[in-house]
């Protein structure tokens, strides 16, 4: 008998430390008896930016851990970086929304520092065990995020659904993975790349597997087809739940499907390709037509982030280091351009009440100028228009399709993204061109929502001039997944 | 020589503007005042700028010059790369000239929203001066796309009644055709890993590749010009636009398209260029007569001089496209002159605009009595937009058709009845507003231009009649550098020729020598 062996705990250690932190705020929020959860979320904000900026720090060597079950690299670290700071910006803007709506419990602060906590295993998992355990530890938490609000129907429905949607998504996903187990004999990704080159040709049922397994990642990506439950559940989920929805969980995905299949399923580009164009291809056109006709901006962001994944996909089928590193560029220009504009979807509310009607937002630039502003250059960005950060992340992403040849991709996209203009269009064109009626929104009084709003269009402007630093840390993050 | 970045310190001035913009507070009237005065002394400034440029500029050689680099995208051989030539140069002039002139045309015409206005003026200068600056391909489509967005603010925020509609098919119009043009810089990028415009002009793109590039860059560019047959975006945007709108539309942005062909399409795709020539000159020739058809039949004011820039730019690419000298510097001639001449008729719009709040023609009559001045401005602008010796509309046209005439007769003969079409949907024009009876009183009541109006007309009025007297001084400061683009465009297609007949007497020796070994055997 082997005697047991401890595994290295250490490379693990950013996701431990926030594990401990959720587990220590669960009592501290249970014992504080208070209905007042600003403790909790300072203390959960400290967690979470602490954890970052040891990462950012000190872990840019490549680790394996825990049988192989556990990696780390700076590609890991990169999308775990960006995947903290979104749940720490959520956290962090959210405060007075929540007690407005009087859903302000200390649980929310806990329950995103739990699913952040799988999101960074899910970055991390080089198993299909720790893969699927690290989703379902992510998506247990934000089934109930989306139904905080408890006494409202929509929130309610919002929670169900996703909840009913998401365990098929993880149904297909784990059937995939025991396909691939049972064809391959591994679970471990290293092992399934080394069975897989060893075969001649792909068998069939790893095909079959490897199809289910995306499919069940495209679910959470919000890929079309498999997205019909983003407006929904964007649409009933409390605001600020809709804006973690949509820029965190996804980069998390988005990591996890590169990491998948730029790693064990390298060697079977042919087959996921097309699968992965079909998907990009599909996700472009609905989210580009299909927002055009929505008036709840909660809904059209759902259907922009639809159109986003789907331009990501693009660096994906492209398949090579260029399309990775483009990836992570677009994540990170994709998660600025949305915070800043769930802070403005968090600030519109009229009489004190929260609305979501674009037409709400006219008479905006006459009203409150910088906002407006601001609203601009975030959807300026989104809509990929020069000079606007957004627009080097497309930029990017058709430069990786059009290195692997793949013209007519980068051609749809590009026509998707100028349809898809037209609806950031509208959004510019109510706060400028219309008319101000004589209710407008309430003037932006939370402080918090302004300092994330300045800091993400300053952002967006500053990417301009400074592009460096990002694009250094993207390479670097693509170099560890090539370079090994 | 000058030492510091020009071309830069020329390109951000406006946003310096911008920023003392911004920081303007109080009272609605106040905030006006300071923002008018802010950007016409801003927008001055880079005048003044750009022709202390001029003055240093080097008219006898051929290079770039001013030429900066700095690493911007690492990792990705992109750089910031900016610099001007004997071509660009004018354009970047023509910029900085007009668009003081159009804070002045606003001066009272514009009257809310001031601040956001000015902002939106001086940041289209930012993006005009830049784009005929950059050297670096992917610099280019950025201030290239850039300038939508204050544009697409201009229509929709201080235009007419159906501004909303303009914009939008203003901005989705071009962004489409440039978005093309963007996987074609991408696919350059990846055939040779630069998007350096001069390193690119020498690479030689094979043929095949040539041809799609091409016509990427066709969807962009002649959408910009704007071309037969996807000039439609242009009646509408010059109609609903503001007056100042108007003049940087007609004035400068129509130049890009121009401009592009000449940066661009001949040097980097010399053998494309050359396969597509009739297309182009078809396209232009039909522009040219078929636009000038329509504007005969127009009723708006905006709208007919829309049309007559549409048909002038046909002029403009029939020209470019002869790839002789005559006929690029009568292009190139031909966008300046148009640039001033069209710009002025847009403000001559904007004038009697002001007064009565009308474009139809038929609202107007008999202005010669009440406002002879500005009927005397409004006669030398229409005699140059027809292209009367002695102003500049005459040299540009002259040139185009005597170029043309190297290329082909039959395509001379048909642009030709362009000029003759020209003059008359110009002079119907000026005939209905200016001539006729003044029997509607309040036409009749209104008043002669001011001093501000005159001031705004008399450089322009001033520069039209001296580019048409003496045109050498704007073409002989421009011909080195276009000699450089002709003979690089002549040389690389004669190579071309010479590899083709090479590689068929090869084959045809081979096939020979196979024969001879087949008969041998």
């Amino acid at each position: 008998m082997k005697p047991f062996q401890a595994p290295e705990l250490m490379p693990a250690f950013p996701e431990i430390f926030l594990a401990i932190v959720a587990l220590f705020l669960i009592v501290l929020g249970v014992s504080r008896k208070e209905e007042d959860s600003t403790t909790v979320s300072n203390f959960s904000l400290f967690g979470l930016i602490a954890v970052a900026a040891v990462m950012c720090r000190f872990c840019n060597e490549s680790f394996t851990t825990f049988g192989g079950m556990y990696i780390t690299d700076s590609f890991a670290v990169y999308m775990k970086v960006l995947v903290l700071s979104g749940s720490a910006i959520t956290i962090f803007m959210s405060a007075r929304y929540m007690e407005r709506q009087r859903i302000s419990r200390f649980e929310y602060p806990v329950l995103i520092l739990f699913s952040t906590m799988g999101m960074m295993l899910m970055i991390s998992a080089n198993d299909l065990m720790s893969l699927y355990m690290a989703i379902e530890l992510q998506s247990l938490p934000l089934y109930v995020l989306a139904a905080m609000q408890r006494d409202n129907v929509k929130s309610t429905e919002a929670g169900l659904k996703y909840f009913v949607l998401g365990a098929l998504s993880s149904g297909m996903l784990l059937y995939g993975a025991s396909l691939i187990y049972g064809f391959t004999g591994a679970t471990n990704f290293d092992a399934i790349a080394v069975a897989l080159q060893a075969q001649d040709a792909v068998p069939l049922g790893v095909v079959t597997g490897m199809v289910l397994l995306l499919s069940g990642l495209a679910f959470k990506i919000a890929a079309v087809p498999f997205h019909m439950w983003t407006p929904d559940v964007y649409e009933g989920a409390p605001t600020s739940v809709t804006a973690f929805f949509a820029i965190v969980p996804k980069i998390a995905a988005l990591a996890l499907i590169v990491r998948v299949f730029m790693g064990p399923f390298e060697p079977m580009i042919d087959q996921w390709r097309q699968v992965v164009v079909l998907l990009a291809v599909a996700s472009m056109a609905v989210g580009a037509v299909a927002a055009i006709a929505q008036h709840n901006i909660k809904r059209m962001l759902a259907y922009s982030s639809i159109g986003h994944m789907g331009f990501a996909l693009v660096g994906l089928a492209a398949a090579n280091e260029a399309g990775v590193k483009a990836i992570a560029i677009y994540a990170a220009l994709y998660m600025l351009a949305s915070i800043g504009t769930f802070a403005i979807v968090l600030m519109m509310k009229q009489k004190d009440r929260m609305v979501e009607d674009i037409r709400d937002l006219a008479g905006l630039a006459a009203r409150q100028p910088m906002i407006a502003l601001s609203m601009a250059i975030m959807m300026f960005s989104m809509a990929g228009i020069p000079p606007m950060a957004g627009f080097f992340g497309k930029l990017f992403v058709f430069q990786a399709a059009v290195d692997a040849g793949l013209y007519g991709l980068a051609v749809f996209g590009v026509v998707a993204s100028v349809v898809s203009a037209f609806y950031y269009l509208r959004i510019i064109k109510v706060m400028y061109f219309d008319a101000a009626p004589d209710e407008g929104l309430d003037a932006a009084t939370d402080g918090r929502l302004n300092t994330v709003l300045v800091l993400s269009s300053g952002a967006v402007l500053l990417f301009i001039i400074l592009p460096a630093p990002l694009l250094g840390a993207a390479s670097a993050a693509a170099a560890a997944l090539f370079g090994g | 020589m000058i030492t510091f970045p020009i071309l830069s310190l020329l390109t951000f001035l406006p946003l310096v503007g911008v920023l003392f913009l911004l920081c303007i507070r109080g009272s609605e009237e106040t905030v006006a005042r300071n923002a008018r005065a802010t950007a016409l002394l801003t927008s001055i400034f880079t005048f003044a700028l750009s022709l202390y440029m001029y003055q240093n500029f080097d008219k006898t050689s051929a290079d770039f010059q001013f030429v900066e680099q700095v690493a911007w995208l690492p990792g990705f051989n992109i750089n910031y790369k900016m610099g001007i030539d004997g071509i660009s140069i004018f354009f970047v002039l023509l910029s900085a000239f007009l668009t003081p002139i159009c804070i002045l045309a606003s001066w009272e015409s514009v009257t809310s929203r001031v601040k956001e206005y000015m902002i939106s003026f001086l940041l289209l200068e930012t993006m005009m001066i830049g784009m005929f600056c950059a050297l670096d391909m992917v610099l280019f489509y950025i201030f290239f796309e850039g300038v939508l967005i204050p544009m697409f603010i201009i229509i929709g925020v201080w235009g007419g009644a159906r501004r909303v509609y303009a914009s939008f098919k203003f901005f989705l119009y071009t962004l489409l055709g440039s978005v093309l043009m963007l996987v074609a810089i991408l696919a350059l990028y990846r055939a040779f890993g630069t998007t350096d415009m001069i390193a690119l002009t020498e690479v030689g793109v094979p043929e095949a590749m040539q041809k799609w590039i091409w016509l990427a860059f066709l969807a962009s560019f002649a959408v910009k010009v704007p071309m037969w047959p996807v000039h439609t975006w242009l009646p509408d945007a010059h109609v609903e636009a503001p007056t100042a709108g108007s003049v940087i539309l007609a004035g400068v942005l129509l130049k890009m398209g121009g401009y592009g062909f000449l940066r661009l399409s001949l040097p980097i795709l010399p053998e494309a260029s050359a396969y597509f020539t009739p297309l182009i000159f078809t396209l232009s020739v039909i522009a040219v007569i078929y636009t000038s058809l329509v504007a005969l039949a127009q009723e708006d004011m905006k709208k007919l001089i829309a049309y007559s820039s549409v048909a002038h730019m046909g002029f403009v690419t029939l020209g470019i496209f002869t790839v002789n000298q005559q006929g690029v510097e009568g292009a190139m001639f031909q966008m300046l002159s148009h640039g001033i001449v069209s710009a002025a008729l847009f403000l001559c719009v904007g004038v009697v605009y002001d007064r009565l709040h009308t474009r139809e023609i038929t609202r107007y009559g008999g202005l010669v009595k009440n406002m002879p001045r500005y009927a005397a401005v409004f006669m030398i602008f229409t005699m140059a937009s027809v292209g009367l010796p002695g102003t500049s509309g005459f040299v540009g046209e002259f040139l185009v058709l005597a170029g043309l005439w190297q290329s082909s007769t039959v395509f001379t003969f048909l642009a030709a009845t362009g000029v003759v079409l020209g003059a008359a949907y110009m002079l119907y024009l000026y005939r209905r507003v200016v001539f006729g009876e003044l029997t509607k009183p309040d036409v009749k009541a209104m008043k002669d231009i001011n001093p501000r109006e005159i001031a705004i007309f008399a450089p322009l009025v001033v520069l039209v009649l001296w580019m048409g007297v003496y045109p050498s001084s704007v073409i002989t400061p421009m011909a080195p550098s276009v000699a450089r683009v002709i003979d690089h465009y002549h040389a690389r297609n004669a190579a071309a020729e010479t590899a083709k007949a090479d590689a068929q007497k090869n084959n045809a020796a081979a096939q020979t020598s196979a024969e001879g070994k087949g008969d041998a055997e």
